[in-house]
C-alpha cells in the first residue's frame, strides 16, 4: 500500500456526492421560490466526509479568490461551522451568493482531486451550508449577528464606487475594512447589479443578497442609490467633492439584438428588460406590483448562456405552457452551468439546438412567428468553439407569442462617454491594468464586467478585491 | 425619499409638483427626463423635468392623471414623500441662437416644451409658440409660454378657445400664410420644436416634411430604467433602432417612425387597465 492515509482515502470515495435536495420540477416550474433547498446539517457533514483533505489541494487553485477550501470543509467535518465560515470570509465576503452562482464545475470543483475518477467533491454546496446556516441562526436568535462586532466607524480618505454589482461591493467593503470611507453610487433603486435584476429569485433569492447587502454596509459603506453617475454627477465632480480615488464597476449592461427583421415588433424582449421587470420590479406579481409584462403562451428564448436560461425558465413560471430554447450550437458549447441546463430540462424548456433565427414575423405590430435555419457545425472559431454555420433550405418556423432576445451584453456607454478621455477597448469596455484594474485616469481604476466583458460573479469580485488593494496602496504613496 | 414642497392643480386631471432634489436642480437642463417611482410595489414611470430651481434646490414635474401610477401621483398632497426620483436623464435639448423657432406644445406636453421656449428665447431666438388643449379649461401654462414668446398662439379640438383645431392644422396655415400679415409665406423658419401625443408630433413632422423645416420632436416611449440598459424605449430613427432614454429623448421628427412608437406604446394597455382596476376596486375610486 502506498502512503499512510490512502486505505482511509479509498474507503472515503465510496461515499457517494450528497444530492441537492431540490423542489420538485412539476411544482417548482409553477412557482418563483428557490430551486435547491440547500443541505441539511447532515447532508453537509456526510458530503466533507469525502474529502480527502490532499496535501497539494488543487481545488484552491481552481478557485478565483483562492478560499482556503481544504481548511474551510476539514472545519466542518469538526463541526466548526462558525469557523469555516470565517475561513471563507477571508478571501470571499459573498458565501451564501458564490455557493448558489459560481459554475463551480468550471472552477474549483473542476481541479477536486476526486473528480478524476468520481464525483468531485460539491465544494460550493458547503461553502452555501455554512453560509445559510449563519444566516438561519441570527433569524432564529440562536447566534447574534456577527457583523456589529466588525461596524466600524471608517476615518481614512473618501473612494467613490460606481455600480453596486459584485466588483463594487466587495471593493467597497474590503475599502472599509481598511478603515477608508468609501461610498458605492448606484443607478437603479435597488443595490445589487445583476444579483438582483438579473439572475432571478429561484436561483437565487433576493432576501440573501439583501442580507450579504446588509453585511457590506455594517463595515461601514455608504450606498445611494438612484445616481446614475454620468448624468448627476460627473468623475470630475467626484474628485471635486474630496473622493481621493474611484473604483468603476458599471457591469455589462447593454443589451445586443441581432440586427433581423422583426426585433422591434411588441413581445419582444432583451433578455435585460424581460429580467428586469420580473425580478428587480416583480411584475410576476402583478396586478399587486405595477410593473407589467406580456406572458405568452408560447415563448421564444435565443440564446445558450445562464441569462437564456434564466429567462426560459421565467417564462415557463409566468405561465407559458411551451418554451423554446433556440440555440445557434450544440448543447456541448452552451455557456451556461450545467445544473442550469440539467433544471430546464426538467422543468420542460424545449432545446431547438443547432438552430438560428432570420426573421421574427407579426401581426397587428405583435410577434407572432419566429423564423428560423438549422444550423451545423463547422471549423473552430477564435474562441475555439466550432462555428456553427447555417444549412440552406432548412428554414423552419415556430409560432409565438414573447420573443426574449438573450444573445449577450455589451458595456454600457453612459458613464463613459460623460469621460471623453478615458481609454475603452474597441468594444467599448474600460482599458485596466489586470490585478489593479488602473485606467488610463489617475485615480480612476475599474473592474468587474465593464473591463472583462460580460463574466462571472466570483470573477468581478475578485476584481473588485484587488482593485480595493491597489487603491490602497494609491492612496498611501500618491505613486500612481 | 424624496419630498414633495409644493403641489399645485393646473387642471382637473394636470398637477405640478415641486420636489426637493438638491443634485438634481443642480444638474437638469431643458429637455431631460426623471424616472420616479412612487413606492416599493410601483412602476418605474418617466416624467420630464418641467422647471428646476437651482437655489432652493427644487425641480418640478407636470404629470397628467392616465394611468395607475400617474393616479397614485396626483393622490400625493404637499409634505408627502416620492419613494425614488432619478435623473437628470436623457440628452440635453440643443440651445443657440437659430433665428427664428416654432415651439409648439400639445395638451401635458406644453411643460417640457417650456423650459426649452425659455431657453431659447434668452439665447436670443426669435419664438413663436403653439399650444394647444382638448378644451380651454385643459390647457397649461399659458402665461409663462406668454412671457417666453414673441407671438403666441392657442389652439383647442373643441373651439372653445383660440383657433378650433389641431395644433397642426393651425401650423400649416401658419406657414402657408404668415398670419403676422407681413409676407405671403413663412420661409424663414430655422426649427420647429414639437412634444405632445405621439400623434400630435407625427401630425406636426408631415406638415414640416414639405417644407424641409428642421423639426425636433421628444418621444415618450415606454421606459423602465431610463439609462440604456433594457432596450424598452426602443424606437426607430433612420432606419436605426435608438433608444430614446439615452440616444434621445429628443430626434429629428422626419427621420422617426412613428407607426411603431404608436404601436409600442400599446404593448400593455390592457395589463395596465387590469392593474388600474384592481386599484380603483381597492380604493373605491369611482370606476
Ligand atoms: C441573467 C444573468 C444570469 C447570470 N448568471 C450567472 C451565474 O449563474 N453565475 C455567475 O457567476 N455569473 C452569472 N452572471 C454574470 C454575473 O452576474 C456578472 O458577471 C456580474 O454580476 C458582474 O458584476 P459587476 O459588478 O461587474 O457588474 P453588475 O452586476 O452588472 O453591476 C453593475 C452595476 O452598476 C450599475 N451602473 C451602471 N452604470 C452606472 C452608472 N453610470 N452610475 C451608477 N451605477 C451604474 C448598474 O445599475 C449595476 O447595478 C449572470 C448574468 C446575468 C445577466
Ligand atoms: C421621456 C418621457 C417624458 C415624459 N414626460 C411626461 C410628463 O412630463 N408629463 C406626463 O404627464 N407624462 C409624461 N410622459 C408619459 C408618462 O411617462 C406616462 O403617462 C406614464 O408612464 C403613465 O403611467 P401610468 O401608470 O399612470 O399609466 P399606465 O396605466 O401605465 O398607462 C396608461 C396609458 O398611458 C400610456 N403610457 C404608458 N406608459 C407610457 C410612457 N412611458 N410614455 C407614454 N405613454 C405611456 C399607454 O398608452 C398606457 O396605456 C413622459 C414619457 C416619456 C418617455
Ligand atoms: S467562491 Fe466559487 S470557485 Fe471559489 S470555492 Fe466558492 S464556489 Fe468554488
Ligand atoms: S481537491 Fe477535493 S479532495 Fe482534495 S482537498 Fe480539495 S476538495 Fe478535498
Ligand atoms: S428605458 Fe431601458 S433602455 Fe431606455
Amino acid at each position: 500500500m502506498a502512503k499512510g492515509i490512502s486505505k482511509k482515502e479509498l474507503k472515503k470515495e465510496k461515499i457517494p456526492r450528497v444530492a441537492m435536495p431540490e423542489q420538485d420540477p412539476e411544482k417548482r416550474s409553477g412557482n418563483f421560490n428557490e430551486v435547491t433547498l440547500g443541505y441539511t446539517e447532515e447532508d453537509a457533514l456526510r458530503e466533507a466526509s469525502r474529502c480527502i483533505q490532499c496535501k497539494n489541494p488543487k481545488c484552491i487553485k481552481g478557485c478565483p479568490v483562492e478560499i482556503d477550501i481544504k481548511e474551510f470543509i476539514k472545519l466542518i467535518r469538526e463541526k466548526k461551522f462558525d469557523e469555516a465560515l470565517e475561513k471563507i470570509r477571508e478571501k470571499n465576503g459573498l458565501p451564501a451568493i458564490c455557493g448558489r452562482v459560481c459554475p463551480q464545475e468550471d472552477q474549483c470543483e473542476k481541479e477536486c482531486i476526486l473528480g478524476i475518477k468520481d464525483d468531485p467533491v460539491a465544494i460550493g454546496r458547503l461553502e452555501r451550508y455554512v453560509a445559510d446556516r449563519e444566516m438561519r441562526h441570527i433569524a432564529e436568535g440562536i447566534k447574534k449577528c456577527a457583523w456589529s462586532k466588525v461596524t466600524k466607524k471608517c476615518t481614512k480618505e473618501k473612494v467613490a464606487v460606481i455600480g453596486s454589482g459584485p466588483a463594487g461591493l466587495v471593493c467597497a467593503a474590503e475599502l472599509a475594512k481598511m478603515g477608508y470611507r468609501a461610498t458605492i453610487f448606484e443607478a437603479l433603486h435597488k443595490p445589487g447589479g445583476v444579483l438582483v435584476y438579473g439572475i432571478p429569485e429561484f436561483r437565487l433569492p433576493k432576501e440573501i443578497v439583501l442580507k450579504e447587502i446588509e453585511y457590506v454596509k455594517s463595515l461601514g459603506v455608504k450606498i445611494e442609490v438612484n445616481m446614475v453617475i454620468g448624468k448627476i454627477l460627473t468623475i470630475d465632480d467626484l474628485f471635486k467633492n474630496g473622493f481621493k480615488a474611484i473604483f468603476v464597476s458599471t457591469g455589462a449592461g447593454l443589451p445586443y439584438f441581432m440586427g433581423i427583421p422583426g426585433e422591434n415588433l411588441n413581445g419582444v424582449y432583451s433578455a435585460n428588460e424581460y429580467l428586469t421587470r420580473s425580478n428587480l420590479m416583480k411584475a410576476y406579481k402583478f396586478p399587486e406590483c405595477d410593473t407589467p409584462i406580456v406572458k405568452g403562451l408560447r415563448v421564444a428564448v435565443i440564446g445558450g448562456g445562464n441569462v437564456a436560461l434564466d429567462s426560459a425558465r421565467t417564462a415557463k413560471r409566468l405561465g407559458a405552457e411551451k418554451v423554446y430554447l433556440i440555440y445557434r450550437r450544440s448543447e456541448e458549447e452552451m455557456p451556461a452551468r450545467d445544473e442550469e441546463i440539467e433544471h430546464a430540462r426538467e422543468e420542460g424548456i424545449e432545446f431547438q439546438l443547432l438552430a438560428n433565427p432570420v426573421e421574427i414575423a407579426g401581426r397587428n405590430g405583435w410577434v407572432n412567428k419566429i423564423r428560423c435555419i438549422r444550423m451545423k457545425l463547422g471549423e473552430p472559431d477564435d474562441s475555439g468553439r466550432r462555428r456553427p454555420v447555417p444549412i440552406e433550405g432548412s428554414e423552419f418556423e415556430i409560432e409565438i407569442d414573447v420573443a426574449v432576445m438573450a444573445i449577450g451584453q455589451g458595456p454600457n456607454p453612459l458613464l463613459a462617454s460623460s469621460v471623453p478621455d478615458l481609454n475603452l477597448t474597441r468594444w467599448g469596455n474600460i482599458k485596466a491594468e489586470a490585478v489593479t484594474g488602473k485606467t488610463n485616469i489617475r485615480g480612476v481604476f475599474a473592474g468587474g464586467d465593464i473591463v472583462t466583458g460580460a463574466a462571472t460573479v466570483i470573477l468581478a469580485m475578485g476584481a473588485g478585491k484587488s482593485a480595493a488593494a491597489a487603491i490602497d496602496e494609491y492612496i498611501r504613496t500618491g505613486i500612481w | 425619499m424624496y419630498k414633495i414642497i409644493k403641489k399645485e392643480k393646473l387642471t382637473e386631471d394636470i398637477d405640478r409638483f415641486y420636489i426637493k432634489a438638491p443634485l438634481i436642480a443642480e444638474k437638469a437642463k431643458p429637455g431631460q427626463f426623471a424616472v420616479i417611482r412612487i413606492n416599493e410595489e410601483g412602476e418605474r414611470i418617466p416624467l420630464t423635468i418641467a422647471d428646476y430651481d437651482r437655489k432652493n434646490g427644487t425641480i418640478s414635474l407636470v404629470s397628467m392623471r392616465v394611468g395607475k401610477t400617474t393616479t397614485l401621483l396626483s393622490g400625493l398632497k404637499q409634505g408627502d414623500s416620492i419613494q425614488d426620483v432619478v435623473g437628470p436623464l436623457g440628452n440635453a435639448s440643443e440651445i443657440k441662437n437659430f433665428g427664428k423657432v416654432i415651439c409648439i406644445g400639445g395638451g401635458v406636453g406644453i411643460a417640457p416644451v417650456f423650459p426649452i421656449t425659455r431657453e431659447l428665447k434668452r439665447a436670443g431666438n426669435y419664438i413663436i409658440s403653439i399650444i394647444g388643449a382638448r378644451s380651454k379649461n385643459l390647457l397649461i401654462l399659458k402665461e409663462e409660454m406668454e412671457n417666453v414668446s414673441d407671438e403666441l398662439y392657442i389652439c383647442s379640438d373643441d373651439g372653445s378657445t383660440g383657433y378650433h383645431g389641431f395644433v397642426s392644422g393651425f401650423l400649416k396655415e401658419y406657414l402657408d400664410k404668415d398670419l403676422s400679415g407681413n409676407k405671403d409665406k413663412e420661409t424663414s423658419i430655422a426649427r420647429v420644436i414639437a412634444i405632445g401625443p405621439a400623434q400630435m408630433m407625427a401630425a406636426v413632422a408631415e406638415v414640416t416634411r414639405s417644407s424641409c423645416i428642421k423639426t425636433i420632436v421628444s418621444l415618450n416611449s415606454v421606459m423602465v430604467d431610463g439609462t440604456g440598459m433594457c432596450g424598452a424605449c426602443r424606437v426607430e430613427v433612420n432606419g436605426k433602432t435608438k433608444f430614446v432614454c439615452v440616444d434621445g429623448p429628443e430626434f429629428d421628427a422626419h427621420q422617426v417612425n412613428f407607426n411603431l412608437l404608436l404601436s409600442r406604446q400599446k404593448i400593455y394597455c390592457d395589463d395596465e387597465g387590469v392593474c388600474f382596476d384592481l386599484y380603483k376596486h381597492k380604493c373605491r375610486l369611482p370606476q
